[in-house]
Formats: C-alpha cells, sequence, structure tokens
C-alpha cells in the first residue's frame, strides 16, 4: 500500500470536458493528410477491377510519361523487396497463408487490390497518370459463397492445395473445464430441448470517417512515417520486419485520426507501397486513399456463419452449447484476421453457467477484401449469437427473456467464477444492471402494450429486445496472447516527468484516435500526483515521443495503459518522497502524501510536490546517490481480462405491411466498473450503441457475382445518419474490477457487443405471432417483410 | 487556369486555377485551410461542409471556380477574439465529438440549421444534420450540443 491511496480524489469520477476538443473544434487539427513537406509527392493506385485473375502484362510506359510522373512502381520491380503483409496471429501450427504483396505482382485476388502505384508531382497528375496504366487480366473463376469455398471444389490459391486456412477447435471435455457436448445434445434430444440454428454475421465495413492517408519522408537518418494507424508501435516494428530495415530506422507517428474501430489496426499495403516509393525516389510522398478506396480495400470485419445448437433441460436451463463456426478471411490473412473469431470462442457462453461448450471454427480463403479487427472483433458474432438463441430458448419454454437468463447466469454471489471457456470472471452484478434497465425502460408496462398490439392485430407491432452481455475487455494478459499463439504481448507502458516548473508530462504507449486518452489520463494522474488537471500533458501517438506501446484496440487502453500510468505516478512519488525527506530533514517513513504535498506525519511541516520536482532538477542538494531529475515509468502487463457487461432493451415498432423498423425505446445499463469520466463512458455507448445498430438494420458489405463490392460508396454502404438511431437511455451499475488498482473495466466495444442482437431480439419478438423466428440481418424493410410474407405463406399468421 | 477572387475567413484571395478544382481542394490545398476535410467522394458525409455567403455548402459538391465573387467561412474562421462560436462551445460542453473529423462540417452545418429554425425540436435537428455522417458518437450528444446552441442563440 502506497500513501497515495489514501488521499480523497477529486478528478476520477468527474465529466471533465475533453482537453482535445479545443483544436477539433476550431480546425486546428493534424490529419495526416494535412501534411505538406518540401518537394512532396503524391501516389495514386492502380488497383485490380476484377477479384481474381493472372496479370498477364502491366505496360506502364504511357504514365510514365505524363505531366509530373516521377516513376510508376509495378509489383515486378518491388517483388524483392517489399516482402509479405504481415498476420501476427498464426491460430494453428499448421496454418496455411498465402504471400501477402504490397503491390501484386502475378496474380490478384479481390478486386481492388493494388497493381501498380504512380508517383506524380501533384494528387491530381498522379491519379490521371494512374488510368494510364495499362493492365492485362486473364480472369479466373471466384470462390465466393463460403461454404462453397470451404469444400474447395476451387481454390483461391492453388498454390495451398486449399481453402482452409486454419481450424480451431475447443472442447470443455478436453480442457477439463465442462463436461462432453454432445451428451447433452442427447440428453436434449431424449426429452429436453435442443435449439438448432444457423446465422449469418454479415460482412461490415467499419467506415471510420477518416479515410487512411500516408505520409513518409526519407529523408534524415530515421526514415519518418506519418499515418492514420491505431497501432503506431507495432506498425514500426511491422513495417521493419516486413521490408527488412532496422526498426531503428524507422519513426511512426499517428497525429490525429480519424476514427479506426479495429479499421486503422492493420499493416496496409499502402503503408508499405508509400514507404518503398518515398526510399526509391528519395523525398516525402503522401498517398490518401478515396472514400471508395476505403470503403473497398480497408479491411472489413465479421462475415462469418454460425452453426449453433443449444441443449436445454425442459425447465430451460441449459446443459450444452456447441458452435461450429466457418469465418470469411477473405483472400488474405491481414494483421489478426485468423483470430478474431478465436477471440469469440471465449464469449459464446457468455454470461451463463453452460456445463458443456464446444467450439469449432474454420478459417476460410475468398476472392473478397480480407477480413479484420473490427469494433468488438469476435465478441459481437458471439453475443449475437447467444443471446438470438436465448430467445430462443425462451420462446421455447414458455418463459420471459429475462427470467430464461436469471436461470441460466452467474449468480452475483458466484464471482469469482471460472467458465466453461476457461475465463475466470472476476466480478459482476448481472440483477443489479437488468433491474435497473427493467426499470428505466418500463418492462411490463411495454410487455402490456405488445400483449394489446397483439391481440388487435395491430399492423404495428410491438417487440421488446433484450440483451445481457458480457465482454473480454483489457486485451490482454500476455501469457494468455502467448498461449494462443499471438506474435505480441498484451502490456502497455507508460513515463511520467515531473518538470522543473512543477509541469507533469504523461508519455503513454496506447494510442488514441477519438477515445479522450489526453482528457482521463490527465485526470488519473492529476488525482495521484495531487495537481491541477490542467498542469498535466499527455502525450502519445509517436514511437520517438513514446518509444514502447502496443497502441489501442480491444478496449485495452484504460484498463492497460491509464494503469500503467497509475503506476508510473506511484514511482514518482516514491522517488519524490525520498527528496521530500531530504528537504524536510525527516525520514521518508515519516512523511505522508497527500493532495500533493508531502507532511511530516504529526507536524505541518511539508514540501509540495512541484518544489520537490525543482530541487531534484536543480540538484543543488540532493540526498546521497539520488539521481537528478524526478520520473519513473511503468510497464503494465495484466493478470487477468476484464469483464464489463450490462443489460440493453429495445422496443421496436414493426409495420407488417411495409417491413420498416422503428426503434421506440432504448435503455442500456452498464457495468464498466470505476468510471473515470462519465462523459466519455457514456459516449463511447452512444457511438457503439449506433455501430451494433447498423449492424442490425442497416450495413452490409454486397458483393456482385463477380466479386465486385456493389456496397461501394456512402450511398450504398449505409452508415446510419442522426435520423436513423434513436436518441437512447444509459445508465450504469458499478461493481469494480478487481483486476486492476482503479477497477476499471473499458467501455470501447461494449455498446456494439450489446445492442446488435437487443434490436433482431425485439424484431423477432415482434413478428413472433406471424411464425417468425428469425430475421437475417440486416434486417432492412424488405428482408422483414419477405420473411413476413413467408412465413404467411407457410401457414402462419397474427395470433 | 481560371481567375478567381474569393473572400475566405475574412481574408481575400486572388489565384489561377484549374476549372476542375473543387472548392475544398482549392481551401485546403492552395490556402492551408486544413481545418476542412474531406471525408467521402460522393457528398453523403459532409465532413468538407463549408459556408458561402453565410449558408451551408459541401465544399465538395462545389468547384473553386463557383466560389468567385463569394464570402466563404471554414470552421478556422468562426471563433472571433478567441472566443468560441457557441456552437463550437456546446459541442465541447456536451461531448459532441469524440475522433473530430466529422466536427467541422457538422458544427458549420448545425449553424446552418439554427438560421432556418432557430428553436429546433430534437426531431428536426437530426433532420437538418442528415447530409452530415458520424461514426463515433451516434449522434446524442451533438443533438445536445445544437439544442444548448440554439439557447445560447448559435444561429449567428
Amino acid at each position: 500500500m502506497t500513501v497515495t491511496e489514501e488521499r480523497p480524489t477529486t478528478e476520477v469520477g468527474t465529466p471533465r470536458r475533453r482537453k482535445e476538443d479545443q483544436r477539433l473544434v476550431t480546425g486546428r487539427t493534424r490529419w495526416t493528410d494535412n501534411l505538406q513537406l518540401p518537394g512532396m509527392l503524391h501516389l495514386a493506385m492502380v488497383r485490380s477491377p476484377v477479384a481474381r485473375a493472372k496479370i498477364t502484362s502491366v505496360d506502364v510506359a504511357e504514365a510514365r510519361s505524363a505531366p509530373g510522373v516521377l516513376a510508376v512502381i509495378t509489383g515486378s520491380d518491388v517483388a524483392d523487396i517489399q516482402g509479405s503483409l504481415p498476420n501476427a496471429w498464426p491460430v494453428a501450427e499448421d496454418q496455411k497463408a498465402p504471400p501477402h504483396p504490397a503491390i501484386a505482382v502475378d496474380q490478384v485476388s479481390f478486386a481492388g487490390e493494388i497493381v501498380a502505384c504512380v508517383v506524380a508531382r501533384s494528387a491530381a497528375e498522379a491519379r490521371d497518370a494512374s488510368e494510364l496504366v495499362d493492365v492485362e487480366y486473364d480472369e479466373l473463376p471466384v470462390v465466393l459463397d463460403l461454404a462453397q469455398a470451404a469444400a474447395d471444389t476451387e481454390l483461391v490459391h492453388p498454390d495451398l492445395g486449399t481453402n482452409v486456412s486454419a481450424r480451431w477447435v475447443f472442447d470443455s471435455a478436453e480442457a477439463c473445464s465442462g463436461g462432453n457436448v454432445e451428451d447433452a445434445i442427447q440428453e436434449a434430444r431424449d426429452g429436453g430441448i435442443l435449439i438448432e440454428r444457423t446465422y449469418r454475421q454479415q460482412r461490415l465495413i467499419p467506415a471510420f470517417m477518416e479515410p487512411r492517408s500516408v505520409v513518409v519522408d526519407p529523408t534524415g537518418e530515421q526514415t519518418t512515417m506519418w499515418s492514420a494507424t491505431q497501432i503506431p508501435h507495432i506498425l514500426r516494428l511491422m513495417l521493419a520486419l516486413t521490408c527488412d530495415i532496422p526498426e531503428s530506422k524507422l519513426r511512426v507517428i499517428a497525429p490525429d485520426v480519424g476514427g479506426g474501430f479495429g479499421g486503422k489496426l492493420q499493416v496496409t499495403p499502402e503503408e508499405v507501397v508509400t514507404l518503398l516509393a518515398a526510399r526509391q525516389v528519395g523525398r516525402p510522398c503522401k498517398y490518401t486513399e478515396s472514400r471508395s478506396e476505403s470503403l473497398m480495400v480497408a479491411h472489413h470485419g465479421r462475415d462469418q456463419i454460425q452453426k449453433l445448437t443449444l441443449a436445454a433441460k425442459q425447465d430451460g436451463t441449459v446443459t450444452g452449447l456447441k458452435v461450429e463456426l466457418l469465418a470469411d478471411m477473405g483472400a488474405y490473412l491481414g494483421l489478426v484476421t485468423s483470430g478474431v473469431p478465436i477471440l469469440g470462442a471465449f464469449m459464446f457462453n457468455a454470461i451463463y453457467k453452460f456445463p458443456a461448450y464446444h467450439f469449432a471454427c474454420t478459417n476460410v480463403f475468398t476472392n473478397h477484401a480480407w477480413t479484420d479487427a473490427y469494433r468488438g472483433a469476435g465478441r459481437p458474432e458471439a453475443t449475437y449469437a447467444i443471446e438470438r438463441l436465448m430467445d430462443e430458448l425462451a420462446q421455447e419454454v414458455g418463459a420471459d427473456p429475462l427470467e430464461i437468463r436469471e436461470k441460466n447466469w452467474i449468480k452475483h454471489e458466484e464471482f469469482p467464477f471460472t467458465t466453461v471457456a476457461t475465463l475466470e470472471y472476476d466480478s459482476g452484478n448481472y440483477e443489479a444492471a437488468t433491474a435497473k434497465a427493467r426499470e428505466l425502460f418500463g418492462y411490463d408496462e411495454l410487455r402490456k402494450e405488445q400483449a394489446e398490439r397483439r391481440e388487435r392485430n395491430d399492423p404495428v407491432q410491438l417487440g421488446i429486445g433484450v440483451s445481457t452481455y458480457t465482454e473480454m475487455c483489457g486485451l490482454a494478459p500476455s501469457r494468455v496472447l502467448g498461449a494462443l499463439s499471438y506474435a505480441a504481448g498484451g502490456w502497455e507502458h507508460a513515463s511520467i516527468r515531473m518538470l522543473a516548473s512543477g509541469k507533469v508530462e504523461v508519455v503513454t504507449g496506447s494510442s488514441a484516435h477519438g477515445q479522450g486518452h489526453e482528457t482521463a489520463w490527465s485526470q488519473i494522474v492529476a488525482d495521484r500526483l495531487g495537481v491541477p488537471f490542467e498542469d498535466v500533458e499527455v502525450l502519445h501517438g509517436d514511437t520517438l515521443v513514446a518509444p514502447k506501446g502496443m497502441d489501442t484496440y480491444g478496449s485495452r487502453s484504460l484498463v492497460i495503459g491509464g494503469i500503467a500510468a497509475l503506476r508510473a505516478a506511484d514511482k514518482v512519488i516514491e522517488k519524490a518522497k525520498v527528496v521530500a525527506a531530504h528537504m524536510l530533514e525527516a525520514s521518508p517513513d515519516d512523511l505522508e502524501f497527500s493532495a500533493g504535498k508531502f507532511t511530516v506525519k504529526g507536524t505541518d511541516k511539508g514540501t509540495g510536490i512541484g518544489d520537490v520536482a525543482f530541487a531534484a532538477f536543480h540538484a543543488h542538494d540532493l540526498p546521497d546517490g539520488f539521481e537528478p531529475s524526478l520520473d519513473a515509468e511503468a510497464t503494465m502487463d495484466p493478470d487477468n481480462f476484464s469483464f464489463p457487461h450490462g443489460t440493453h432493451l429495445c422496443a421496436v415498432e414493426v409495420d407488417t405491411e411495409t417491413g420498416r423498423t422503428t426503434i421506440r425505446k432504448y435503455v442500456c445499463v452498464d457495468d464498466v466498473g470505476k468510471v473515470i469520466n462519465p462523459l466519455i463512458v457514456e459516449g463511447q455507448l452512444h457511438g457503439g450503441v449506433a455501430q451494433g445498430i447498423a449492424q442490425a438494420l442497416f450495413e452490409e458489405a454486397v458483393y456482385d457475382e463477380s466479386g465486385t463490392l456493389v456496397s461501394g460508396s456512402l450511398t450504398d454502404y449505409l452508415v446510419p445518419s442522426a435520423v436513423d438511431v434513436p436518441s437512447m437511455v444509459t445508465d450504469r451499475t458499478e461493481t469494480p474490477s478487481l483486476t486492476n488498482e482503479l477497477g476499471v473495466k473499458g467501455v470501447g466495444e461494449a455498446g456494439t457487443i450489446a445492442s446488435t442482437p437487443a434490436v433482431v431480439n425485439g424484431i423477432v419478438d415482434a413478428l413472433r405471432p406471424y411464425g417468425v423466428s428469425d430475421v437475417p440481418m440486416p434486417c432492412t424493410p424488405h428482408r422483414v417483410w419477405t420473411v413476413l410474407q413467408a412465413a404467411g405463406a407457410s401457414g402462419g399468421g397474427a395470433a | 487556369m481560371t481567375q478567381i477572387n474569393v473572400t475566405v475567413d475574412g481574408i481575400s484571395y486572388s489565384d489561377e486555377v484549374e476549372p476542375r478544382t473543387l472548392l475544398v481542394h482549392y481551401l485546403r490545398e492552395w490556402l492551408g485551410k486544413t481545418g476542412t476535410v474531406v471525408g467521402c467522394d460522393t457528398s453523403n458525409c459532409g465532413a468538407c461542409t463549408v459556408h458561402l455567403d453565410g449558408r451551408s455548402v459541401k465544399s465538395c459538391t462545389m468547384l473553386a471556380v463557383q466560389a468567385d465573387g463569394h464570402q466563404v467561412t471554414t470552421i478556422e474562421g468562426l471563433a472571433e477574439n478567441g472566443q468560441l462560436h457557441p456552437m463550437q462551445q456546446a459541442f465541447h460542453e456536451t461531448h459532441a465529438l469524440q475522433c473530430g473529423f466529422c466536427t467541422p462540417g457538422m458544427i458549420m452545418q448545425a449553424i446552418d440549421l439554427l438560421k432556418d429554425n432557430p428553436d429546433p425540436s430534437d426531431d428536426e435537428v437530426r433532420l437538418g444534420l442528415e447530409g452530415n455522417l458520424c461514426r463515433c458518437t451516434g449522434y446524442q450528444n451533438i443533438v445536445k450540443a445544437v439544442q444548448t446552441a440554439a439557447k445560447a442563440g448559435g444561429a449567428t
């Protein structure tokens, strides 16, 4: 115990307005695309219009002689130096993966793949010239359907001999964490309840608002890359390995980054190409993608088929769950493509006590753009499946969906609880969150109204959707990542410098792109050191400024990076105490630290930490052996994940004549543990819920039969606008995480994970009287209407 | 090349531009007005919204030559004497931005919305912002910001 823990908090828990905002609301921003460097050149990519083909020729002569063009780079020009884009998560020892060139050399495997790059004086000249590159393709049959791909009738990469990249299995009987699921299924077949369903997680596009952009300056001893990335540190290492450049010769900066949602958790072909181009021409180069390019080639998310079998007793007690996944990798493996479905493996059992569980995932190549992390990454898919199934079980039993959940969930007094998927949930209180949500929602009143509407055959039916979720956050304990074959650790680093003037610099390896780290970290450190919020400066996103880090994804920043900052602050205090004791002519053991001041116990003798910092700076009179300056660093590697949870309730009105769904009420009560800044937490939930609603109702990446992305613009890919999403009621319960000093759990992905099943459960609930038990996502009016027509034709009808 | 005379954020500029130059590219690349950003290529996202003679336009939907003889105000020209515009202040107060990329366009459009309707309902705010996409906030706090600004006289 350090004395600092006794001081009362003032900053943590308050809705501080964000420090970041002043720049952002006035346009004083540093987006990568804003950069103009002396002599800077511009890149345009020539992309394959076809999904699968042999490249028979690339004629660059006309483009090379076009006005302003300095170079045209083809795949064969860089075949020996471009390496293969990295996959950091080989999920199986025998995982198969094709070489992943930044510029295609002799074949393309998805529409949009780069086949050449034009380097020119201006972006317009580069783009003009890119249209003059003449590429001839010998088209090959495309593999698009997941099931067909898995059957290996046509191979995406014939050299691999199969379309199956890897198969990953977890079985609770083998892991000794539960029983044999086949036994549970047999018992259910013999007199229990067996629910078999297949759900499709449609392909989504992260669609961050800032298109990706990259600038490389090859002049100087270190080549500097600015990139709209979530992962400057990982990117630096991976670029070094991919392009065989010493890591020490690279500096990566993520300046202001306009959203990511996992979509900027990648080492991209465009980054590699811009790096190679800049080094070739010896001048700074910039590439900024168009929105059409972004939608086409920035990695996609989801795209899984889930075959599910839930076994239960007649009373609704679940006895086993079997999950068979087909996951679309797309044409290549990106940074963590192969691991995304595996993250879901630990979440299908969700908040419930399942005695037996079996999970098998088959990762398959197709001629689509590759998939990778998208907000939630594996966990939304799992949560959707189990929350839909719990509703189906409630329907079978004839019980209320909340009751059936409570019957199966882990009770508050049962924590810590080791799940059938082997995770240890440290804390949670599903009862409290559900009770609060139920009250805020007016659950019983809405059920009553639903009954009335059903009774009078109202063409607009009311449905109530329930989603009681948990998620694993704070990715991740390094030893767990190692056990899962991930190539890196999950720690985070922070350092704190007390400056001579008493101001504080906090350097974090976490790389914010909208999350508000500068504000939240300031609150944490201001409290700990007892300095004003305004005196804390948070620095991040530059490998020169913040040399160590694991970046931002997986709701990890606060839980790991925030705790690292806290621990660094504690180390600063311990060091300062030695100096303070010297200044006060007392023993360090006789000092107490509170509100930024060291005091000799039982006296009024004291000194502020700012004065100590100045003394450590001028170093005129320091204790023997004390090194001048007052700073410290800390690296946090968590022992466990954190497990936020919550209850989301969604009332939808479904017009059975048009199929249109309107969200009438959305209530969420989330337990993200202790809250540093309630304003930021609420904002994360609003945005997360909206993104999950978008999966339920609007968004889908659609390809035609030739493998061309049809939803290739924001006209066709329906990112919701303000009229499309509802106002929602957010509230919280607070069950502190026991795995870190602050009791925080992470909030970045919660809303997205919870909301999709809440909405779809609501729609299905509205349509139950018509014999409907599922509507595939996205539940567009046309889809809902079609399902209703089919149900009507097969004899369903309103009660 | 075509000669244009444009006043942007109170400064007059006289330039020769390619006729195909979009207003947003003129603002960003010629004038260094990088506060205004490009989010799409189909005029869906509204990130590039500025004011032309006091009314909102998507500057990716206009050629620079069409701005000849007009007054353009960008996000960078809103604050006066270091004082944030009420709409900027309201976005800050209500946490109506996260990554901030859509924010310039959203603020410019929100100001225009209040000019037409100084006392909008929440639904009217949502409708008025339909042409501006935000991926971070779920719009809830943006609506709150516009309402807050409306009460503070944010249309001016």
